[in-house]
């Protein structure tokens, strides 16, 4: 049993014709409900629950902080390189972008470690694209092993990999694994991931049963946004997040809502999402999810995110830099894509606490 | 006066650290609730920092702090977690906390019982988050616990004590304190807890997420001490007597 089967029984049209039938007294029976099912969540992200952002906002907000307090957790990304084997339609590392690649040694991700600790942060996201013969699971072994005493927190985004390799990696303090379908849209994923180990729809799909299977601590789902209707993508991803939960019961999840942003050969979004829309399914997701995290990139400008921390948002990044050496050893090296809010995190920090909340810069342990 | 361990107390209100906007206002509440036992999450300090920001503003003489292993999801990490708590903060306390759910927190009754078995051997004070399950309380106190905390209802929900049946069980049996913990979402809960002889009860929610947490601080710590005094005090048992409009036995005055 994986998701797999789950997700075969939900035809896209379907489900987005069934979204945009949404009514009014739908969207007002699912705001004011004390448990929602996955059609109350179809509802909250309808185009009838614009209408409702406010009041969704305000339930938003009050759910968050029962659970979350006003506290804003702090991350990072540090890309390890940027090789890849795969043509992406929107991503700055595609393979068919022909520009020098390259991959940090353990000495200079040192050098990069050093920089990101004297900003403050304590929870690392490390980011890859995919090049099996030399980023392998023997590296990330390497490299788990090396930034182990650095860091309280250590997530990684990389490329899916097979349940015992997690098994491997788990021991050595890896405590977080990002694995963004894309869009579950198949055929357009198909379009979009024409070449490589990434065109495997089914492989990436099953990507957090082989996590949970594995015993991870947490794991981060998610679409891209700006690929297919962002409202069935959506419904998509909650269906998945509820099916992970009640099966991986031991696991924390968290969502990211990542929109499509320029790199050097990029691709247009085909479906844009307002700001106004990213706010609904923000507080969609919170109102649906009371426990769920979700994340907010420096992908997002800065009144939005300014905005979005009292929304809902549980953890934020700052000062980010999205290519292998951009903290130290390589600043010009090739970025994945440009961040659009470039402030310090020091400068996101007194922003928080002048939202009234608190920034969290440690929330772990490497006990655990 | 509550005594655990070998530790007197003369505020009965417990708090906890997190979900506040800021350490300076987290400070301001918990100096204003009077509390003398404040829980802490280990994984939220820098146990080998001495000015660790949270620590910092819980330096006060009055405030035992009570570490606690939310987080972890067994007794073996808890074990290890506790040693590590012991040695860098100087305190043998530990408020034992095993949720392996992170949804619901909802405590492990199976691996709370093998880590206060194996901590207890171990020398600690060893206050355990459970359920409000009497048959586990007992255990616990058998394997050593230094006092039992039973949950009102689920962890930062707010939604008061859901298991006072239980909890009234777990008080009239347990021979170590019992302290209403999670879920107690406004005073009159906390006093409530304390009317049916709870030794203490432990909030962090209500206080952190209120508007103004000082106030709201105040305000438990008056409650608190209210459900004790009313307790302390013998409230009348709570009767329902019903005059029956044609009496049942009546038929006997006329045999």
């Amino acid at each position: 049993m994986s998701f797999k089967e789950i997700f075969e029984q939900h035809k896209w049209d379907e489900v987005k014709e069934s979204i945009y039938q949404k009514t009014a007294a739908d969207v007002e029976n699912a705001l004011f409900k004390q448990k929602r099912t996955l059609e109350d969540f179809k509802a909250l992200i309808s185009p009838a629950a614009a209408a409702y952002l406010e009041p969704m906002a305000q339930l938003s907000q009050k759910v968050t902080q029962k659970r979350f307090g006003k506290t804003v957790q702090m991350y990072i990304p540090l890309y390890l390189s940027n090789e890849c084997t795969n043509i992406c339609t929107y991503c700055g590392f595609s393979l068919d972008n022909k520009v020098r690649r390259r991959t940090l040694s353990e000495d200079e991700i040192l050098q990069e470690i050093a920089v990101i600790k004297a900003l403050g942060y304590d929870h690392v996201l490390l980011v890859t694209g995919e090049a099996n013969q030399t980023v392998h699971v023997d590296y990330f072994k390497k490299v788990l092993k090396l930034i182990r005493p650095h860091f309280s927190m250590i997530s990684l985004e990389v490329q899916p990999l097979d349940t015992d390799e997690y098994e491997e990696l788990i021991p050595l303090g890896l405590n977080t694994v990002l694995v963004y379908q894309e869009t579950y849209h198949q055929e357009d994923y198909r379009k979009h991931h024409p070449k490589g180990k990434k065109s495997n729809f089914n492989y990436r799909l099953e990507t957090p049963d082989r996590l949970g299977k594995a015993g991870i601590h947490k794991m981060g789902l998610g679409v891209l946004i700006g690929l297919e209707d962002w409202r069935t993508d959506s419904f998509f991803t909650a269906l998945h997040l509820d099916y992970l939960e009640k099966t991986y019961w031991q696991t924390r999840y968290s969502l990211s809502f990542p929109r499509l942003r320029p790199f050097s050969g990029g691709l247009e979004p085909k479906v844009e999402m307002t700001d106004r829309e990213l706010v609904q399914l923000i507080c969609a997701y919170r109102i649906m999810n009371e426990e769920v995290e979700l994340s907010l990139s420096t992908r997002e400008s800065e009144k939005f995110r300014d905005h979005c921390i009292a929304l809902g948002i549980t953890s934020i990044s700052a000062g980010s830099k999205t290519n292998p050496g951009g903290y130290a050893v390589a600043p010009e090296s090739l970025e994945q894509f440009e961040i659009s809010d470039e402030r310090t995190p020091a400068q996101i920090a007194q922003l928080i606490r002048s939202k009234g909340y608190e920034p969290v810069w440690k929330d772990w342990d490497r006990f655990m | 006066m509550l005594t655990i361990a070998d530790k007197i107390f003369t505020s009965r209100l417990f708090t906890g650290t997190g979900k506040f906007s800021s350490s300076v206002l987290m400070e301001k509440a918990l100096v204003a609730s009077g509390s003398e036992l404040v829980t802490v999450a280990l994984r939220r300090v820098d146990m080998q920092d001495r000015q660790d920001d949270l620590l910092l503003h819980l330096n006060h003489p009055q405030i035992i702090l009570l570490p606690n292993t939310s987080g972890v999801r067994n007794a073996k990490e808890a074990v290890f977690a506790a040693q590590l708590a012991r040695e860098a903060l100087e305190t043998n306390w530990l408020k034992l906390e095993i949720h392996p759910d992170p949804k619901y927190l909802m405590p492990d009754p199976i691996e709370t019982l093998k880590a206060t078995e194996e901590l207890a051997r171990l020398g600690f004070v060893i206050l355990p988050y459970i359920h409000a399950d009497p048959v586990l309380c007992k255990r616990l106190e058998e394997a050593g616990a230094a006092a039992v905390m039973p949950l009102g209802s689920p962890i930062g929900s707010n939604k008061g004590l859901k298991t006072i049946d239980f909890l009234e069980i777990i008080i009239e049996q347990s021979k170590v304190p019992v302290i209403v913990d999670a879920g107690i979402g406004a005073p009159s809960d906390a006093a409530k807890a304390m009317e049916i002889g709870a030794d203490a009860v432990l909030v962090n929610t209500a206080i952190a997420v209120a508007g103004d947490p000082v106030a709201m601080a105040i305000a438990f710590k008056m409650a608190v001490e209210a459900g004790r005094m009313a307790f302390e005090a013998k409230l009348g048992d709570q009767k329902n007597r019903a005059v029956a409009s044609s009496p049942l036995t009546a038929f006997l005055d006329e045999l």
